[in-house]
């Protein structure tokens, strides 16, 4: 799960990770009450779930109350069009308005879990402000590292050691030492994924504090972080992607026109690339997952269909779990209650599969059969082709 | 031959008295599986499908001598439930449960790393050695005996691999689910290893699939150890950067981790890689045919 900045840096402070004063504000009125509280000069930030916010236009330096409000208007209810955001951007509905600080250095500083150890790693450079993959790529002697044995968590020591290989040294030594054992307190504590601090600032008064913040949430442990969970931004999600969650359905819209739902992470991923392979591209992907109920397999595919660019249906379900009989129940009774017009092609296998195609034959409705994955993929794609 | 399972397997069910847990040992034991134990704390001396069920795996162990568990335990509580399979030195434990937190995931595999226990998965369709034994979730019937291995990040993918070796007539030693999320037990290399030094594996066929780095350590072990010919395929071919798909682990995050890499990476280590899921059984079926 994905934070605001905002929301990120008030999880943090409550682990004595240093922040910059600021305020979560949603209009003009608003902006300048808290900027006026704050002083000046402030940062106007726009608040949205993507990076490369402030090349896009959607920070500023406000030195005065006709600044903040000027900024303000202008980033509230604008489209940030960002690398991160696609070409139809994210509308800014929130704003952290942040007191100025002076800096001195910018730093940077992660942790997150090393798939490959299966430790979590902290990860720092003294080349704070840019992109760490560009930095990896092309200047790998500035990155600096340190593995956590998670039986003991980050020690001390390996504080200091990064905090002296990042040219620190005296008093802003000693609070970036506190600064890296607090993060890590913070990303153990929230059971995040990643934490990023970039840039990590240090100030012209030797404080060291996180200017920007990204945080992610590890969705399988927000059972135990029922505060977390209550951060999610709805507004910042596609609509159709939180309708499915509602009935734990895993769905990511994408661009093509051949709508697919599939039992099982991996056999949706392969269906959509067998889609492409066939000429064709997927509309999303769905896994409906292994013990779905036909009122699921109804939701999904009620889902499924209410994106406009879908003009055909792959359903490729391989029975384990959840058997076709029971999916052919929710399908059909979907097809006959959602009264859908696009072509529907089914390939199913495995368990219980005879009675789930003989109900599917006998149901009246006008469905295209494949025995394989290839066959349906390539059906799937002349029918959305047809259609167009 | 076969690796992981077999007929000496006796297994123990963790959650047995769960809705899963009671209808996948059901399934293990009319595969023929020896369901020996269940475990669930609290309801000692009950019975489930005829297993008796014990309060703690030390108590299990004692009375029925399993090798193996298989654990069906809610995410908040499986962590706990492996912990406990590796505390009472149970060699093979495999977790099917989907949902557990990653760093819970850190702190089981600093633990087992250094115990006597192999673990599979977690968020895994488990282990089977056609006509021998299973332990997992997977529709046994789809399966046949024989000498390919399968490795796999995936459930029903695994399901369609076995499902195209099954109708040309290739039967499988043993198929192992590792599982879709970023820590987890057993890795590709592990396997590998097992299906390399077992004589009854002639091939293997290893579905990857985006996020992390296993295809490509798993590249490295089969150009320099492999002798045995190895099918790879890599779902997540055409899916976009940044989102998680499905499975916990399945993230192409920083341009790392895309499918595009570990094809390639695979392909320069000597394995064959299929572009589509379409031909991984008549892509083994080709490889067999012209070894023989």
């Amino acid at each position: 799960m994905n934070l605001h900045e905002y929301q990120a840096k008030e999880l943090l402070s409550r682990y004595q990770v240093k922040v910059p004063r600021g305020r979560k504000v949603e209009s003009v009125a608003d902006a300048v009450a808290a900027a006026d509280s704050l002083g000046y000069p402030v940062v106007v930030k726009a608040q949205i779930h993507a990076g490369g916010r402030g090349k896009a236009g959607g920070v500023k330096l406000a030195r005065s109350r006709g600044d903040v409000e000027k900024y303000a208007g202008e980033i509230l209810g604008k489209k940030l069009v960002t690398p991160q955001t696609g070409p139809e951007g994210k509308e800014v509905r929130k704003l952290l308005i942040e007191e100025g600080v002076n800096i001195d250095r910018e730093l940077y500083l992660s942790f997150l879990i090393d798939r490959a150890i299966g430790w979590p790693i902290v990860i720092a450079s003294q080349a704070g402000g840019m992109e760490i993959e560009k930095v990896a790529a092309e200047t790998p002697e500035k990155i600096l590292r340190a593995e956590i044995d998670p039986a003991v968590g980050m020690r001390p020591h390996q504080a200091r050691r990064l905090a002296f290989e990042l040219g620190l040294s005296g008093d802003v030594h000693k609070n970036a030492v506190s600064f890296l054992l607090s993060l890590y307190q913070a990303f153990r504590g929230l059971d995040a994924s990643l934490v990023e601090i970039n840039p990590l600032l240090v100030t012209k008064e030797k404080q060291v504090m996180a200017l920007d913040a990204k945080l992610s949430v590890d969705d399988n442990a927000l059972f135990r972080h029922p505060d977390v969970k209550e951060l999610r931004d709805l507004a910042e999600e596609s609509p159709l992607e939180v309708e499915a969650s509602k009935f734990s359905l895993n769905y990511i819209k994408l661009d093509g026109s051949v709508g697919c739902m599939v039992n099982g992470a991996g056999l949706a991923m392969a269906t959509m690339d067998i889609i492409h392979h066939a000429g064709g591209a997927p509309a999303n992907f769905l896994d409906v997952g292994g013990g779905a109920s036909p009122e699921q397999v109804k939701n999904a595919f009620r889902i499924l269909i209410s994106d406009p660019q879908v003009k055909a249906v792959l359903i490729n379900i391989f029975g384990g779990i959840l058997r076709v009989d029971r999916l052919a129940e929710g399908v059909i009774a979907a097809v006959k209650e959602l009264d859908v017009k696009v072509p529907v092609v089914i390939r199913a296998e495995g368990t219980n599969v005879e009675s789930g195609k003989k109900m599917l034959a006998e149901s009246g409705l006008d469905f295209v059969t494949a025995d394989s994955m290839k066959e349906a993929a390539e059906k799937a794609v002349a029918a959305a082709r047809g259609a167009k | 031959m076969s690796v992981l399972v077999g007929r000496e397997t006796r297994l123990l069910v963790q959650g047995i008295t769960g809705r899963e847990g009671q209808f996948h040992a059901r399934g293990a034991m009319d595969y023929g599986t020896k369901v020996v134990a269940g475990v669930t704390p609290g309801k000692a001396g009950e019975t489930v499908e005829g297993v008796p069920v014990f309060n703690t795996v030390r108590d299990a162990v004692a009375k029925t001598g399993a090798n193996a568990s298989v654990i069906f335990v809610p995410p908040a509580f499986a962590a706990d439930a492996i912990l406990e399979a590796v505390d009472a030195r149970i060699p093979l434990v495999v977790c099917i449960t989907e949902g557990i937190p990653a760093l819970d995931m850190v702190e089981v595999m600093r633990v087992v790393s250094t115990s006597g226990s192999r673990l599979i998965g977690p968020n895994c369709p488990g282990v089977i050695s056609p006509g021998k034994a299973k332990i997992g979730i997977m529709p046994g019937h789809i399966h046949k005996e024989g000498r390919v291995g399968v490795v796999s990040r995936s459930g029903t993918l695994t399901y369609e691999a076995v499902h195209q070796l099954s109708e040309r007539g290739i039967g499988q030693s043993t198929c192992v689910g590792i599982g879709g999320d970023p820590v987890n037990g057993t890795n590709f290399v592990d396997a590998l290893t097992l299906f390399e030094g077992d004589p009854g594996t002639d091939a293997v066929i290893l579905i990857g699939e985006i996020g992390g780095n296993a295809e490509e350590t798993a590249a490295a072990f089969i150009k320099e150890k492999m002798t045995k010919p190895v099918v790879a395929f890599i779902c997540g071919q055409t899916a976009p950067p940044g989102r998680r798909m499905g499975h916990a682990g399945a993230i192409i995050m920083g341009g790392k981790g895309t499918a595009k890499d570990k094809m390639a990476a695979l392909s320069a280590a000597g394995a064959t890689v299929v572009v589509s899921p379409a031909e991984m059984g008549s892509t083994m079926a080709k490889i067999l045919g012209s070894r023989t």
